[in-house]
């Protein structure tokens, strides 16, 4: 596992984001068992307590849970996973969506731009998606 | 809970020169504490009084609610910001020198983190390079089992590779029950390993607090703290 760590940002919810990462894209499987608190901060070169804090956070979500003994294990409910993915995603269009607006464009424009951008590239050509800029 | 490390009121004056200023200071046990100052602000002073070295003009020092003195310094580990081999020493020498003295010293310990840092026993101490010095000196320190980890500058000489590799050591090798108290000037690069911070200058504390309730706080790095409160001063 690598991150590259964004010092700006609160280490924990960076850390908390990769591992919701490794969920969504299937490298971790529901009920799989999470890397120890230890075995992560060696590998990630970070405070145990600062894992520690991922943890509980993770825990308090539902996204994991620790079964005493045994360790920590990913979450085994499809819908929670399910969920996690839509919070994703709905971040990444708050931010590209603000991103745009900051661009000057309106939600009509938006629109247009996405549905060409996304219909030019499963033609495999490049669209006209700058057409639209004025 | 007993602090691992109390400082009340803590002044110190080398002659009409001012070291530190009516500091107070409270380290509680597992954690990893950064002071955070520019070169004069006060640090190593800190650090040596903390380490029992030096006596404070006024204020007082507790290690475990205790005194600092024969049974603190039994369990303080400290690394000072310079290298102290005699020249005569081997690297195993030093460390021989160290299992004398500390009834806590750990060999097997020892012996991993010279591996870590691809130090040799029979290299002699004092022809070590900078970067290569204090990754001994690191290992001196991290080779006991103390309860309080005093390291002064631990960073200080070295490339940006071998402050990785320093780093590492320092995560993968500090006892997690036990605090350490980092001092340095160089932030970013360290940043990510510590719980708390604490700033002083002029030999007084600025600020303090929680790393991630800082950043979280302020949107911005610790580095990008320490440079904005420090051009304040």
């Amino acid at each position: 596992m690598t991150i590259e760590f964004d010092n700006n940002l609160p280490i924990y919810l960076q850390i908390m984001n990769y591992i919701k990462l490794q969920i969504v894209t299937g490298k971790l499987g529901p009920g799989e068992k999470i890397p120890s608190v230890r075995e992560l901060a060696s590998e990630l070169k970070i405070n145990p307590n600062t894992i520690q804090r991922t943890f509980q956070e993770l825990e308090r979500e539902g996204v994991a849970e620790s079964r005493r003994g045994l360790g920590r294990f990913v979450t085994s409910e499809d819908e929670k996973i399910m969920s996690i993915k839509k919070e994703m995603a709905s971040d990444l269009l708050d931010r590209f969506i603000g991103g745009m607006r900051e661009l000057g464009f309106d939600n009509e424009n938006i629109v247009k731009i996405v549905t060409e951008s996304v219909e030019g590239g499963r033609s495999g050509g490049g669209g006209d998606a700058h057409g639209t800029l004025a | 809970m007993v602090p691992l490390l109390e400082l009340q009121s803590v002044s110190k004056a080398y002659g009409k020169k001012t070291a530190l200023l009516d500091l107070s200071l409270s380290v509680e046990p597992g954690r990893i504490v950064g002071l955070l100052g520019s070169n004069g602000s006060g640090k190593s002073t800190l650090m040596q009084i903390a380490a029992g070295l030096l006596h404070p003009d006024s204020g007082s020092v507790r290690i475990r609610g205790q005194l600092p003195g024969v049974r603190t310094k039994a369990a303080v580990s400290f690394m000072p910001d310079r290298p102290q081999f005699e020249s005569w020493m081997s690297i195993g020498d030093a460390l021989d020198f160290q299992r004398d003295f500390f009834a806590d010293y750990d060999a097997d310990k020892a012996r991993r983190m010279l591996d870590f840092m691809k130090l040799s026993r029979r290299d002699k101490a004092v022809s070590l390079s900078k970067g290569m010095g204090e990754r001994l000196q690191l290992t001196l320190a991290l080779s006991r089992k103390a309860s309080l980890y005093l390291l002064d500058e631990p960073i200080g000489g070295v490339d940006p590779v071998a402050r990785d590799h320093i780093l590492d050591a320092l995560v993968e090798f500090y006892e997690e029950e036990s605090s350490v108290v980092v001092s340095t000037h160089l932030i970013s690069d360290i940043e990510r390993i510590f719980d708390e911070i604490v700033m002083i200058q002029g030999g007084s504390v600025i600020m303090q607090g929680d790393a991630e309730q800082l950043r979280m706080a302020s949107g911005k790095s610790i580095d990008q703290l320490f440079k904005e409160v420090y051009a304040e001063c």
